[in-house]
């Protein structure tokens, strides 16, 4: 074999090697981008389940079911001494305006138990809601007014649901169809959800006390942790000497941002309510022991957002004569901003949804009156959930899932706003 | 700068308002979660038609709730705790060595465990004693019951137990250990199957005669030994712990027509389309039946005030009137409605008088 025969097979070799390697390298690759589309795709249907189920169970919470009644707003039972005062017409006895005449709609009904039965159907709170009416136009009493009245929740849930989930009697849905045939019955936007507190009659349940505390302690966790993080993340990126302490203190934020937030819970506990005698299950001790829980969060994220400006930056401000920390305020935090803000939104979004911390501060609690101040009593959005998905009566069921779209959508909003603000400030080299 | 600044700042803010925070004018109240769905609904009824503010209710389970209000006076301190059993001696002296020295209580009714399956599958009539022959975790030698020897359970159906039941998998959904719900089931349904055997009752009958002859160790080691065997629950799978929410058992059971769930009475009432409960020895969980006491797994449910904090902290003798009223706990009142079996007419009476006098218990 000659010497240029014995190079044109090695070639061949080789050749073939290599083509065999990268068929291998090909599959590998092929392999490893089938891998990650799975994986995002199985996410994305797990996300679309979740979602669907939510908005599925939740929707029907944000309709509710309403009661046509004519009513006689008789002036001898409401205000007999024809004072018109306002103290009168608080006190009157609606109640007992709207059974007159759900007695006068069905004259049959006459046993005691059946009337109870009868009175059922419609909520104790279209007392309130009849109130309401007369003390913004007293005028109409002495007058027959018809008034849509919020329904009970067992005819809520039937009017909406059917018969599956019914725990309405014979004789009840008698009169349900009765009141269907006369249409006087529909369904309408239901704004008591959002701005009624909580209640234990699920037509009369809202989400605004949840959502006022909410607001609240989003506000002080954001107004502690967001200048506390950022002048910590600047002193320690910046103007802090390289020693063993910083390296402890380094540490430590690292292992703060991995404790179980029920930890900070017992923390504000022994701190803020033991020791400080702040008050029980207020807003502002919600607050400070979630700041405490996102502190480290917003510290790693603005460091990192720091670390990532270029040296160059800080040599040019540096060389034109500016002093450290000219440098450091007109020029490294203006490009770092985006990214600290990300990181507190996203800190931010975490606290929102966090009931742990809050279970030890006393704020998973019934609390009916909306807060007016970070000191009242108040719960938030992920409590409320929590309580009404432990309540015994069906109505809270969608409740629950409607208040769980609430708070996704804050959520979204919250990371949309994150994605937003990191768009526009942020700086391309 | 900046930093230093902001401590300064949040230290100052956190003071003041810690300064201005020394009274307090809404009721707070904790304890049991079985008495919290009947307590939230006076209290909203009360904050709805008093000018004081509506009471704050957390439900940190009556073991939580005693240790909250047995931490002292002040108004740090909640003034009302709610109990699905009664307060413990040892609870008590807590209380007693802390300076909540006058407590009175008021028993509100009875909750009524029901052990329910779905309708789907037919309905269960069980012992008490079935019950404990398919839960405990040891039992005695079904070849020789009465020669002393306790075996791991070896039941896998109901079938086994008891030949007149069907012949599903014994799997029981039911509350954690944490639950009081969990510990009236042990002591009322458990324990009342497990004192059918004659040398189990003895166990404790020994306890108490060891007691009266002094010899207190002895009396302890009897005491746990009987509580081990009567109020140990199997680990195999058979019960499952579902959690403290009660709706998810209702899904479950709904999901799984062989299961069995425990749960308050309550949330059969409010469910009684989609689940049934099962007969116990005989009884249905049916309101009269549960009322009368005739159904033999009820418990009485109470609430607790702490009478220093009665003028201190406006509103209490309200509420508790409001509690105590007619239209609230009586045969037709709001709290029947939401599923609390109410007292018979004498007992309410002189609870309602106790109450409004406040007088306070004692040990």
């Amino acid at each position: 074999m000659s010497k240029l025969q014995k190079a044109a097979i090695k070639r061949r070799d080789i050749r073939e090697a290599v083509e065999q390697s990268l068929r291998a390298r090909k599959r590998r690759s092929w392999r490893f981008r089938l891998v990650g589309l799975v994986a995002v795709l199985t996410g994305l249907l797990l996300l679309a389940i979740m979602f669907t189920s939510i908005a599925s169970k939740g929707y029907s919470a944000f309709e509710r079911t309403e009661v046509l009644l004519d009513i006689d707003l008789e002036e001898a039972v409401i205000d007999p001494e024809k004072t018109r005062s306002e103290e009168v017409l608080m006190r009157a006895d609606y109640t007992g305006l709207i059974k007159t005449s759900l007695r006068k709609l069905f004259p049959q009904v006459k046993k005691r138990k059946q009337k109870r039965a009868l009175y059922r159907l419609v909520s104790t709170g279209a007392g309130d809601q009849l109130r309401d009416r007369v003390l913004q136009d007293p005028s109409i009493i002495g007058s027959r007014v018809s008034v849509w009245l919020i329904a009970d929740d067992d005819l809520d849930q039937y009017y909406k649901h059917g018969d599956s989930q019914s725990r309405l009697k014979d004789y009840q849905l008698q009169w349900v169809a009765q009141l269907n045939a006369d249409q006087r019955l529909r369904t309408a936007f239901n704004s008591t959800f959002f701005t009624a507190g909580d209640s234990r009659e699920p037509e009369l349940a809202g989400i605004r006390g949840a959502l006022t505390g909410s607001f609240f302690v989003i506000l002080i966790t954001l107004g502690l942790s967001l200048p506390l993080g950022v002048s910590a993340a600047i002193y320690l990126e910046e103007f802090a000497p390289r020693n063993r302490w910083t390296d402890l203190i380094e540490v430590n934020i690292n292992n703060l941002a991995a404790v179980p937030s029920i930890v900070f819970g017992l923390l504000g506990l022994a701190v803020f309510i033991n020791f400080m005698g702040l008050p029980r299950s207020a807003p502002l001790v919600g607050g400070l022991v979630l700041t405490l829980m996102t502190l480290p969060t917003i510290i790693i994220a603005s460091r990192a957002a720091l670390k990532s400006v270029p040296p160059s930056i800080r040599e040019a401000a540096l060389g034109m004569g500016a002093s450290k920390t000219q440098m450091v305020f007109q020029h490294v935090l203006p490009l770092a901003m985006p990214g600290m803000l990300t990181g507190t939104i996203i800190g931010m979004a975490q606290a929102l949804g966090e009931t742990a911390p809050l279970l030890m501060i006393g704020m998973v609690a019934f609390i009916a009156d909306v807060p007016t101040g970070p000191l009242d009593s108040a719960t938030v959005l992920p409590v409320q959930i929590y309580l009404w998905a432990d309540s015994p009566e069906r109505a809270f069921m969608e409740r629950t899932s409607a208040a769980i779209l609430v708070l996704l959508a804050f959520l979204v909003l919250m990371n949309l706003l994150a994605i937003w603000l990191r768009r526009k400030f942020e700086r391309r080299w | 700068m900046k930093k230093l600044r902001a401590v300064i700042g949040t230290s100052v803010l956190v003071a003041s308002i810690g300064a201005g925070a020394a009274s307090r004018d809404t009721i707070s109240i904790v304890g049991s979660s079985t008495v919290y769905p009947f307590a939230t609904v006076v209290a909203e009824r009360f904050g709805k038609t008093t000018k004081f503010n509506t009471p704050k209710i957390e439900s940190t389970g009556s073991g939580g709730g005693m240790k909250l209000f047995c931490e002292g006076v002040g108004i740090s301190h909640p003034d009302i705790t709610n109990a699905s059993r009664r307060i413990k001696k040892s609870e008590y002296e807590k209380c007693q060595k802390n300076g909540v020295k006058d407590i009175v209580e008021v028993k509100i009714g009875y909750d009524g465990i029901v052990v329910a399956n779905s309708r789907k599958a037919p309905k269960f009539n069980i012992s008490r004693r079935d019950i404990f022959l398919a839960l405990a975790k040891q039992i005695p030698d079904p070849k020789a019951p009465d020669s002393g020897e306790l075996i791991p359970n070896p039941y896998q159906t109901w079938k086994e137990v008891n030949p007149s039941l069907p012949a599903y998998r014994i799997e029981v959904l039911g509350p954690p250990p944490t639950s009081g719900t969990r510990d009236a089931f042990a002591e009322l349904a458990m324990e009342g199957g497990c004192k059918t055997f004659g040398w189990i009752k003895k166990i404790k009958s020994d306890s108490k005669k060891a007691k009266k002859a002094g010899n207190k160790a002895l009396a302890k080691e009897l005491k746990n030994h009987y509580k081990a065997i009567c109020h140990g629950v199997r680990e195999d799978g058979s019960y499952i712990e579902a959690g403290e929410n009660d709706n998810l058992i209702v899904q479950k059971l709904e999901a799984n027509a062989k299961a069995l769930g425990i749960f308050g009475y309550s949330f059969l009432e409010q469910n009684e389309d989609r689940i049934q409960g099962s007969l116990i020895d005989g009884v249905a969980p049916e309101f009269e039946l549960i009322a009368s006491g005739k159904y033999p797994v009820s418990r009485p449910l109470f609430f607790y005030i702490k009478k220093a904090h009665v003028g201190k902290i406006p509103g209490i003798p309200e509420y508790v009137t409001e509690f105590t009223s007619e239209k609230a706990w009586g045969d037709e009142g709001y709290l029947v409605d939401k599923g609390l079996i109410p007292m018979p007419r004498e007992e309410r009476e002189k609870y309602a008088r106790d109450a409004k006098e406040l007088i306070p218990m004692n040990f």
